[in-house]
């Protein structure tokens, strides 16, 4: 039998077509059909300076823009070789690891949902709420920024900020148990998730998954730590891997394990940054003209959903002469079907929400 | 190893395949198209290089008159080294040997490069359109690229002339 999931399907987390083709209730194969959401990024960018494209960055996993601002800007400084103040790189760090524990609840929140768990879903909403309602107050937008400039920020941290971003994290770590309680001691959630989807080690890195996904397979590879950038070479983190607790390596679980583990990785990163959030100008950097010398790069930091890349050249003139953007859930939507053979229908939809893809992103 | 050395191990292995470029970065190897598919082998399987992860393929234009190009970045995970690879392809019949099968990453990202420039990638077992419809005619990336007017009677939106943003 052939069935068709989406493009207009709740569980497939935007406009995505799968077909799948099945035995009975068992899946044999799927086909995705992507591109509904295509916007020409890529095409656009060569037409418009690179000022102008982080805008665009913004739009493409439009939930956690400030890692794709970063990702950008990271890109093009270590092109144009331009030294970030100090205090631009701490606030960097903020904004990126509070778009991550937002970014990760909203994926947690969708995929207990997806398996039927409707509670988490609202309660990691009301503390994502909280986090926009910080970002709103830096740069005065909740879900598309153009925060991050090239050579600095578009606007400074207003000055209650730190106490704020505190306050919230103080309110927010004992939550995780919360969620915990929720999802991860959730007979339900165990059951649909646990040896579901199992993802060997092998096969993800060979499709190229990354982050999360990749973590959740036990493979120890993050590019904060082992490909540092900005300056997330200071910081004490943890990388949580997936170990098989419940089921075996590499499952929807373990997927989920390492996103709400590291959450509180986030969170310790957040609280050494406000501590060593030195005072300062935030301008001094900021080029007047954007124009990078001859000559490529190609620069992958870690996004929520993994590696995100730019491959960018210049020609020397104020527009990217090509700028490619390899995004992460690209990479993981292509092994759904590998992983998902052989499995019933309905643990697709968890599969495919274990992934945790942005369809924005996806389809560019 | 660093770059001077897988360099130096590759032109060992296959002394015909690699095109001088001055221009090229330390990292950045540029290779002839024909033997592209053995090449890929070794830099997968040869224990001193063991690139597991294949990071991201880039097609690029070169310009009206050039020619197209196909980028493959790679990365270690075991031995943490990368390797950038460039392969040039005649505009007017741009063909090259899929890798999908031996990274499976290729899978997705060769049918990305076929749809935006109209490289062909022989080999590969499924390449159709990806992110474009299927009857969509043209290679939009390409720097000649002409946007179509319409579209089953939808109108293309136009992207500005370049003097509308000065």
């Amino acid at each position: 039998m052939v069935l068709n999931i989406g493009p207009q399907h709740p569980s497939t987390h935007g406009v995505l077509r799968l077909k799948v083709r099945t035995d009975g209730e068992v899946v044999s194969e799927i086909t995705p059909y992507l591109g509904y959401l295509h916007r020409c990024f890529e095409k656009h960018c060569e037409n418009i300076t690179y000022e102008q494209v982080i805008p665009y960055t913004d739009r493409c996993d439009y939930i956690a823009s400030m890692n794709n601002n970063f990702g950008f800007v990271v890109a093009m400084e270590e092109l144009m070789e331009i030294k970030v103040p100090e205090r631009v790189e701490y606030i960097r760090v903020i904004m990126a690891e509070l778009n991550r524990i937002a970014s990760h609840l909203l994926a947690l929140g969708t995929f207990g949902l997806d398996v039927g768990a409707f509670t988490p879903f609202l309660y990691m909403f009301r503390d994502r709420e909280r986090i926009l309602d910080m970002f709103e107050m830096v740069c005065g937008a909740r879900l598309l920024y153009n925060y991050m400039w090239v050579g600095g920020l578009s606007h400074d941290i207003p000055s209650n900020f730190e106490q704020i971003c505190s306050g919230f994290l103080d309110y927010f770590e004992p939550k995780i148990l919360e969620y915990n309680e929720l999802l991860r001691d959730n007979k339900i959630f165990v059951e649909r998730t646990a040896d579901v989807g199992v993802m060997p080690a092998d096969v993800a890195v060979s499709y190229g998954v990354s982050g999360p996904n990749l973590r959740g397979s036990g493979v120890n590879w993050d590019v904060r730590r082992d490909e540092s950038y900005s300056i997330y070479d200071r910081f004490e983190f943890e990388i949580p891997l997936g170990q098989g607790q419940v089921g075996s390596l590499g499952d929807c679980w373990d997927r989920y394990w390492v996103r709400i583990s590291e959450i509180s990785e986030s969170i310790k990163i957040i609280r050494q940054a406000l501590k060593g959030l030195p005072a300062g100008d935030i301008g001094q950097a900021l080029p007047k003209k954007i124009r990078p010398p001859q000559g490529s790069i190609y620069r992958r930091t870690e996004s929520p959903r993994g590696d995100l890349g730019y491959y960018i050249i210049s020609d020397g003139k104020p527009k990217p002469f090509r700028l490619k953007m390899r995004s992460p859930a690209f990479a993981s939507l292509s092994v759904l079907d590998e992983i998902s053979r052989g499995w019933m229908i309905s643990d697709v939809i968890a599969i495919l929400g274990s992934l945790d893809i942005v369809l924005g992103e996806i389809d560019r | 190893m660093n770059p001077v050395e897988i360099k130096k191990l590759i032109s060992a292995e296959f002394p015909d395949a690699i095109v001088e470029n001055e221009s090229l970065q330390e990292y950045q190897i540029e290779l002839k198209p024909e033997s592209w598919l053995e090449i890929a082998k070794y830099l997968r399987t040869e224990p001193k290089l063991s690139f597991d992860q294949l990071e991201c393929i880039t097609g690029v234009d070169l310009g009206e008159d050039q020619v197209l190009q196909s980028r493959y970045n790679f990365h270690s995970l075991k031995l943490r080294h990368k390797l950038e690879i460039i392969i040039s392809l005649d505009r007017k019949k741009p063909k090259l040997a899929s890798i999908e099968q031996i990274w499976r990453l290729g899978d997705w990202f060769e049918r990305e490069i076929y749809d935006m420039y109209g490289i062909v990638f022989e080999g590969h077992r499924d390449l159709r359109r990806i992110l474009l419809p299927e009857d969509w005619e043209g290679w939009p990336l390409r720097k000649n690229y002409e946007t179509p007017e319409t579209y089953h009677g939808i109108v293309v939106p136009k992207i500005k002339a370049e003097s509308e943003w000065e």
